[in-house]
């Protein structure tokens, strides 16, 4: 009884930290590099923007280094939209977090996508009042990134690809070993730490409540509105999407037929009338012609 | 936390279009309520109370519009179904919004002006203990970048504030927090809510 009268107080608490993931479920996020995109997500009903200065596919085409966007880029979404604003950090890099978080930034998405700063060592989120997100290809992953603080888990999928493919096996991973968890006795739970390499009070927890301690989003190569769908029943909690809509013909009724799906994604009725008539998806690559995988940084 | 509440008669819908909707679902349940996900006009007209959780305001708004929810839940708000809104909740749920997006619709369903981001930002969320009204002990408030009430009606009773702030008010049997009561253990003011619901659901039979 009374167990959270006296809670923590004040700001950037893990409480307040992972309430604003829980806000965001059922929402799509999505990559925005102006302004104007910024305004067209938000009246397409986008629950948060994540501001950089190109999207996934164009890093990709033009290659070098990709880093932290222009924080004068970043105020200016800012002061766009009333809707959270997400902004991308290199793998370890600490101090392009202090900078975003001195901004003002809503949440930092510790990013596969951008160029690793540190090939060893994440950031320590727990140092931040700012929330973060990271991406996993597996539950191990997942879990790592929690332990350092991470209040939301999203897929990787392979970024700027335009194909799905990635982001199911990612999910398929994580969300199965979880199942198997909370199946397994005591005893197995200590073998299941040692082969994700995670904290064993982790592994211990999902056996417990059957989930992550933190909300599971899918990101990476959603295209069309049944993507989105896709890994909402997969069970993904809320969409990422990154090149899917400003790389496609007609952004904007595309962002609102994404957002309608991952609302009614296990009504076919709805999903069929919203996916009619979006004009051309941005082309996408196999996963074959990809030579270089973003879904493979990080540790 | 261990709370005595009558279980309402009905069905307590819970607005599920975007938002920490599971939350509101699992509280309700574990008093004993019956609950339902409301996406469509359908879902809603199973419904005795609806609670609006917390979320993006202007997404849920776009969904309202897109699920032609709007008009149905106006009307059953007029003819008095009892709603407890959360957060953006709250915002859909004032009379006036500040700081909203130009033509973003609210159902004016008890008498506030609330201001949109009124705290700032999610640096700036924050967690304390408030005083409220009917409660023996403090409840944990968990705000993420909340709205903050400006002003309030002659009809409505501010049942807790922070800093000189209402964030808790009701207005008939409606009832609104600028705070998150789904994102702790502490299940009081769904009990509050669900006592809402009982008084009126007797009331109609």
């Amino acid at each position: 009884m009374s167990s959270n009268i006296a809670g923590p107080q004040g700001t950037g608490t893990y409480r307040v930290k992972r309430g604003l993931a829980e806000m965001m479920k059922g929402g799509v996020i999505m990559d925005v590099v102006t302004a104007g995109q910024a305004r067209i997500a938000e009246d397409a009903g986008a629950c948060a923007v994540m501001a950089l200065e190109r999207v996934p596919a164009d890093i990709r085409r033009d290659g070098g280094v990709a880093r932290m966007s222009d924080p004068q880029m970043i105020e200016e979404i800012k002061a766009a939209v009333t809707i959270p604003v997400m902004a991308k950090v290199r793998i370890g890099h600490f101090v392009e977090a202090q900078i975003l978080q001195a901004l003002g930034v809503d949440y930092i998405d510790e990013s596969e996508v951008l160029t690793p700063a540190d090939e060893t060592h994440h950031i320590d989120k727990f140092a931040f009042t700012v929330p973060f997100v990271c991406g996993a290809t597996n539950l191990g992953e997942a879990l790592r990134r929690i332990s350092e603080g991470a209040c939301m888990i999203r897929s990787k999928g392979e970024a700027g690809s335009g194909n799905i493919v990635e982001a199911v096996r990612h999910l398929r991973s994580i969300i199965g070993d979880i199942r198997k968890i909370t199946q397994a006795d005591s005893a197995e739970l200590f073998q299941w730490a040692k082969q994700l390499q995670a904290p064993l009070p982790l592994v211990q927890e999902i056996a417990e409540t059957g989930w992550l301690p933190v909300p599971l989003f899918c990101a990476g190569g959603i295209a069309i509105p049944a993507d989105a769908a896709l890994a909402m029943q997969l069970g993904a909690e809320a969409i990422f999407v990154g090149s899917g809509i400003f790389k496609s013909d007609d952004p904007s009724p595309r962002a609102k037929a994404i957002v309608e799906a991952t609302t009614h994604f296990r009504d076919a009725d709805i999903l069929a009338k919203v996916s009619r008539g979006l004009g051309a998806p941005m082309t996408g690559i196999g996963m074959d012609e990809i030579n270089q995988r973003f879904a493979e940084r990080g540790w | 936390m261990n709370v005595v509440t009558p279980a309402p008669q009905g069905t307590v819908g819970v607005l599920a279009l975007q938002g920490a909707f599971h939350a509101h679902v699992s509280v309700l349940s574990e008093l004993g309520a019956r609950t339902r996900e409301v996406r469509t006009p359908d879902d809603l007209a199973g419904v005795n109370a609806l609670v609006m959780p917390g979320g993006e305001s202007t997404t849920m708004g776009y969904l309202l519009g897109t699920a032609e929810l709007y008009d149905p839940i106006q009307r059953r708000l007029d003819t008095g179904m009892p709603v407890f809104g959360t957060c953006a909740g709250m915002i859909l749920l004032a009379s006036k919004v500040l700081d909203g997006r130009v033509g973003q619709r609210g159902f004016g369903a008890i008498d506030i002006a609330v201001r949109r981001n009124g705290y700032g930002r999610q640096v700036d969320s924050f967690e304390r203990d408030i005083e409220v009204v009917g409660l023996d002990d403090p409840y944990h408030a968990v705000f993420i970048r909340a709205p903050k009430v400006e002003s309030v009606g002659a009809d409505v009773t501010v049942l807790a504030m922070d800093d000189g702030v209402p964030v808790l008010a009701r207005q008939g049997s409606v009832l609104v927090a600028s705070f998150h009561p789904e994102l702790t253990d502490d299940h009081r003011l769904h009990a509050m809510f669900l006592r809402i619901v009982h008084t009126a659901t007797a009331t109609a039979a």
